[in-house]
């Protein structure tokens, strides 16, 4: 197998560009998702209680079919009750509410892990709800939902790739354009992966360095 | 007339069917030190986290230097709860120390120790470092207030707790079995801060497996058994003989130990 190197290098720009539209749909739906997710905990916790089934049936229901099908639904399936969006914002729009179902299991397992005596040391000192949450619950429970947080951002980056099915002009769909244009399958997707992983281990590297930044607290609650 | 800085009465706790307080009635004189003992189960922590409005009592009523502490009696003897800034204001008036000492992992001493001034009293931050540090040199403390709870002994954190609680300046200290995670050396440094805080004339109430510590710094013994309370007056009242049978049984699971401290 060789690597067609003058192939790579005439697309570089386009390439690139691809490049930058994995990172953003990545950064930004993560973000998305992060922010939704943490609302869907809280909502699921201090919320009204005819919310909770709501958002557990959400949370069941992205957790339970691939990712794909959802995206196909939303791109495809959309228009039908009135949602037509372009690729990337449906790209974004599915990337965020996919991922925002896990983030927010995670974050319900970090509150959950909050040590009660913690939060009531705050009630008796006239700490409000939203500052127990704010100055209290969320520092601590960071320590704890970090590594699973960082899993779950790898996992959102490698999912960019379904947007290809949707057109989204990101990696995947660029380079199997190239690929199939030139008739060089296997070169374009090993070099797909080398990108993917490359990126994934600069992010579990950022993952390990927030780690023992925090760590200095100690992990224990002794 | 005593002015009580705490009066409880007719205060029943139920969790699911199991009853763990009845009808408990206790008045507790400002200034002075009221131990509440008895064995595992009696419902003494229940009692002091229903004081603090950690748990909420099923019936009966308490109050803080006259107001009452969540609910309120209506004329007919219905209670109604009251709105969460009345319930706040009362609790102003109360600190607690638990027994795991429940600092906040990621915080220094200091920060622990200032936050509610900062978050609650909305004093600015140096200021409130400055009221902190006071509280911190109070439990002798304050070359360890850059530390981190998890750079502490024991004892040194149970410590910050205290001046956490203080830095509120409650008048009222709940302490429930604030040495019971301590091996005995540390429960002594522990021990003599509330002495002194005792001996400055705060009001407080202490649950604690530490007869010695009840008989020698407690103006009031109450003793519970079931959920009730079965004996209530002075250290000499109480444990001095004759001896309330239930009590003297109780006494001598201590002296099976060894723990020959007593009386």
């Amino acid at each position: 197998m060789t690597l067609d190197i003058d192939l790579i290098t005439s697309m570089g720009p386009e390439l690139l560009r691809a490049a930058g539209v994995t990172l953003s749909t990545w950064l930004c739906g993560a973000l998305a998702a992060l922010v939704l997710g943490f609302v869907v905990a809280v909502a699921r916790r201090y919320g009204p209680s005819f919310l909770n089934p709501i958002l557990r049936a959400y949370v069941e229901l992205m957790r339970g079919t691939p990712f794909l099908i959802q995206l196909f639904l939303l791109y495809y399936g959309g228009p039908f009750v009135g949602i037509s969006l372009d690729p990337i914002p449906a790209g974004l729009l599915g990337l965020s509410v996919y991922g925002a179902a896990y983030f927010s299991e995670i974050f319900r397992a970090g509150f959950e892990a909050v040590p009660r005596g913690h939060i009531e040391a705050g009630e008796c000192l006239g700490l409000s709800r939203t500052q127990i949450v704010v100055r209290i619950m969320l520092p601590e429970m960071t320590m704890l939902i970090l590594p699973a947080g960082v899993n779950m951002m790898i996992i959102m980056l490698k999912e960019t790739a379904v947007l290809s099915f949707i057109t989204v002009p990101e990696l995947t769909f660029k380079i199997s354009q190239i690929g199939s244009a030139n008739y060089a399958f296997v070169e374009s997707l090993f070099l797909l992966a080398c990108i993917y992983w490359g990126l994934v281990e600069l992010c579990s590297h950022l993952g390990y360095l927030a780690e023992s930044k925090v760590r200095k607290y100690g992990l224990s609650h002794a | 007339m005593t002015k009580y800085a705490i009066t409880v009465e007719g205060l029943s706790k139920s969790f699911g069917p199991t009853q763990v307080l009845h009808g408990v009635d206790l008045r507790i004189e400002e200034g002075q030190v009221t131990c509440l003992i008895g064995p595992s189960g009696s419902g003494k922590s229940t009692l002091l986290r229903c004081m603090a409005f950690l748990e909420e009592a099923s019936a009966g009523m308490i109050t803080i230097n006259g107001q009452p502490l969540g609910f309120d009696t209506l004329p007919g003897g219905e209670r109604r709860r009251l709105a969460p800034e009345q319930i706040r204001v009362v609790r102003a008036q109360i600190g607690m120390c638990f027994q795991q000492f429940n600092l906040w992992p990621h915080m220094t001493a200091l920060g622990n120790v200032s936050e509610a001034l900062k978050t609650v009293k909305k004093i600015a931050k140096p200021e409130a470092e400055e009221r902190a540090m006071v509280q911190l040199k109070k439990v002798g403390l304050e070359a360890r207030a850059g530390h981190y709870p998890s750079q502490l002994s024991g004892g040194q954190q149970q410590r910050v707790a205290i001046a956490r609680a203080l830095a509120l300046e409650p008048k009222i200290m709940l302490f429930d079995e604030p040495t019971s995670s301590l091996d005995p050396e540390l429960t002594g440094e522990v021990l003599n801060v509330m002495r002194s805080l005792a001996q400055d004339g705060m009001t407080m109430v202490v649950v604690s497996h530490e007869i010695g510590f009840a008989a020698s710094m407690g103006s009031k013994i109450a003793f519970l058994d079931h959920g009730k309370l079965l004996l209530e007056g002075t250290p000499q009242q109480v444990f001095g003989k004759p001896r309330h049978p239930r009590l003297d049984q109780f006494l001598d699971t201590y002296l099976d130990r060894g723990a020959a401290m007593l009386v």
